[in-house]
């Protein structure tokens, strides 16, 4: 089974190296099909790794256990790094949700850049992404996910940057990279000292030896690890990232937030849990963390103009939900949101892509009334706002709620984590913070959610709208099946059944949030809701100039340092180079001059050194 | 007889060897005054070979060497001056300056 793991790390990558070598190259041989080559490479391995992942997702349930193999030893000197792959319950679940979003990312990508040159390498990028993911998934060694972490990095960048002609485009995917590198260094760092306390780099090997790990060294380990987790999952301080990722082309949009990159952080944080429990200071900080995040990025959400953007906080916030449904111990549930998150924010960002393709703008003042002219759309979309916003019986209700619950219990009984398994105590002060962050993002979310469904599909709108090509549409279809019906798999793990009193308590905060904005909607569709935030919309629609901050504290001395730097290469180094320049010109020319060329002189200068040379020793001897 | 004679006239041929090459321009001349130059070897080579009574006559058979080198070298010579001549219509060495630096 682990090769069928292997193989579907493996396929996507292959197909990413033809697509990006061979792709164009093969559409004529390919002209039967009607199809071009570079489709065929981007959805065939796809499609074939999301069965493979199947199969093992499969396997795993009908056989639970760990089946791990390492296939080759890198020598290092200390600590060898093993590359060897560990599947378990949760690394199968999480691969399979990865290679049904990837699957319907390529599928819907297919139709939605029918037209784009640059379609060959977008796909293969789109491939390696996934093959990333799936690395950093079923790695069993730290170094190994590294990999995975930093190719994601890197394919991130080039899709966000796919349009790449347009400045504000580049710089968005310039700020992705820089910011999650800042994480990534943490993570590396952190990794590192994990591994070092651990004498080795397989996680396996370093979850049971964790007890040997000082305190002060899990510690440390764990916070570093938590600042890649913030920069690559975007939570707070390191979120700016996400909605300029904006920039990129749609489907991106839904496989970053969706499926790879965001989810890598919530799930490594899941992956190396045991080292997190031990270490309940980190588990304060990720909760402290999560909070700021998901209540910020919903206040951010509630106020701007573009969909995609709205969509874009939402990530962040419900991230923010899963790390904190980490914090609090529901380790089970933070990933049971994952796996939904991933089914219905993946529709949510194709959906959104299909009413932006019709309107051809991403500005919701500039949508409204597309219910009649998109029924596929709006039936699809209204099922992905449902799971956001925890309506039951989408799935978002059931892991929603299930994470607030656990943080509920564990407010109740002052943070000690009511978990069987886990052994830990947070601060009472966070718990409660974090389930009143909970509580209150429901609410906000509820209302975000309501904003951006009524001023999409209801009031009026743009003429000549039509629903999105068959392609596109029946993907959405695909979609919104899991994003309705996933929420009933939870229902066999006690952990996750909805209990009446607080499923009750968040429906309400939920219904709130939801009548707020329709009771402000009803005054005028036409207008805004927003507009009734009066002063504060500034504010949340700048997500509380936290851009303006860093670019104030780190963007501008960063570049007032770079154009010191350049300056002192220009006017110091080159100058100091450039003043030799014509003392060694002037001497080149007095000692070119005996070179007259005529061989006589040349000779007779010989002649007159052989004899004062002969002089010389003769003098001197 | 004394050695200082044919090492004085050796020294003025090859002095005025040594004149005919940096200073003469014809290159032909120039080939010729070269000749001196071995030739006052050649002379220094069968005086010293006599004086010391050399077994093996080294001196003598460095000589004959040096007599096939010097036909050699002029045939060589000649050969050079004659293609000179023909791709410049010159044999003067004044003007022979290509290998200069090209500002002079």
């Amino acid at each position: 089974m682990i090769v069928l793991a292997a193989l579907a790390v493996l396929l996507p990558f292959l197909g990413a190296v033809g697509g990006l070598l061979l792709g164009p190259r093969l559409s004529p041989a390919f002209d039967f099909t009607r199809r071009r080559g570079p489709e065929l490479f981007a959805v065939v391995p796809v499609g074939i790794m999301t069965v493979l992942t199947g199969i093992v997702a499969f396997q795993q349930w009908w056989d639970p256990g760990v089946r791990d193999r390492v296939f080759a030893t890198v020598p290092t000197g200390t600590m060898p790094i093993e590359f060897g792959l560990s599947v378990d319950g949760l690394a199968a679940v999480v691969a399979f949700m990865v290679g049904c979003v990837a699957l319907a990312v390529q599928v819907y990508s297919v139709s939605y850049l029918k037209d784009e040159p640059r379609y060959s390498s977008y796909a293969a990028f789109i491939s390696l992404f996934t093959a990333a993911m799936l690395l950093v998934v079923y790695a069993d060694d730290l170094m190994v996910l590294y990999v995975g972490w930093e190719i994601m990095g890197l394919c991130s960048y080039f899709l966000i940057g796919h349009h790449w002609e347009e400045a504000a485009n580049s710089r968005a995917a310039v700020k992705a990279f820089l910011t999650t590198r800042v994480g990534d260094v943490g993570f590396l760092l952190g990794a590192i000292v994990l591994a070092v306390g651990a004498h080795s780099f397989q996680i396996s090997t370093i979850m049971r030896n964790l007890e040997k790990i000082p305190h002060g060294t899990l510690v440390a380990a764990t916070l570093l690890i938590l600042v890649g987790v913030a920069g690559k999952s975007a939570q707070f301080p390191l979120h700016t990232w996400l909605p300029d990722a904006m920039a990129g082309p749609t489907p991106i949009s839904a496989l970053i937030h969706a499926a790879t990159m965001v989810a890598a952080g919530v799930y490594v944080v899941a992956r190396l849990y045991p080292a997190f429990v031990a270490a309940p200071v980190s588990l304060a900080v990720l909760g402290v963390m999560a909070s700021i995040s998901m209540v910020g990025a919903a206040c951010a959400a509630l106020a701007q103009r573009d969909l995609k953007r709205v969509l874009a906080y939402s990530t962040i916030s419900q991230l923010g939900y899963m790390a904190a449904g980490l914090a609090v111990g529901a380790k089970s549930a933070a990933m049971f949101h994952l796996i939904t998150h991933g089914a219905f924010k993946a529709l949510l960002f194709l959906a959104a892509g299909s009413v932006i393709h019709t309107v051809g703008s991403n500005l919701l003042s500039e949508m409204g009334g597309l219910r009649q002219a998109m029924p596929v759309t709006f039936v699809t979309m209204t099922i992905g706002y449902a799971a956001l916003a925890g309506l039951p019986p989408a799935s978002g209700f059931f892991s929603k709620d299930s994470i607030i619950e656990a943080a509920q219990l564990t407010a109740f009984h002052g943070g000690e984590i009511i978990e069987p398994s886990i052994n830990a105590t947070i601060p009472g002060w966070v718990s409660w913070i974090v389930y009143l962050s909970l509580l209150g993002t429901a609410a906000l979310t509820a209302a975000y959610v309501s904003r951006a469904w009524l001023m999409t599909f209801f009031g009026a709108g743009p003429d000549g709208a039509h629903e999105a090509p068959p392609l596109m549409s029946r993907t959405l279809v695909a979609l919104a099946v899991p994003a309705l019906v996933l929420g009933f798999f939870g229902l066999g793990a006690a952990e996750l059944q909805p209990h009446f009193g607080s499923a009750g308590l968040s429906l309400i905060f939920v219904a709130a949030g939801a009548a707020v904005v329709v009771l402000a909607w009803r005054d005028d569709p036409v207008l805004d809701p927003a507009r009734r935030l009066g002063p504060v919309r500034t504010l949340f629609e700048r997500a509380f100039y936290v851009d303006d901050l860093y670019d104030l504290t780190v963007v501008r001395p960063v570049r007032r340092l770079a154009s010191v730097v350049a300056g002192a290469d220009r006017t110091v180094v080159d100058a100091t180079v450039e003043s030799t320049v014509p003392a060694a010109r002037g001497l080149g020319r007095l000692v070119s001059l005996p070179q007259g060329g005529n061989p006589q002189t040349y000779l007779t200068g010989v002649l007159a050194g052989a004899v004062l040379l002969v002089l010389a020793v003769v003098a001197l001897t | 007889m004394h050695a200082t004679y044919p090492v004085v006239v050796s020294a003025l041929l090859f002095s005025i060897g040594v004149y005919g090459v940096l200073a003469r321009r014809n290159a032909i001349l120039v080939l010729m005054a070269a000749e001196l130059m071995l030739n006052a070897v050649n002379l220094n080579l069968v005086t010293f070979d006599v004086l010391w009574q050399d077994r093996l006559h080294g001196g003598q058979v460095l000589t004959l060497f040096t007599i096939v080198i010097a036909a050699a070298e002029v045939g060589l010579g000649l050969a050079i001056i004659l293609l000179l001549f023909r791709n410049r219509q010159n044999i003067d060495i004044d003007r022979q300056d290509a290998l200069s630096e090209g500002n002079q």
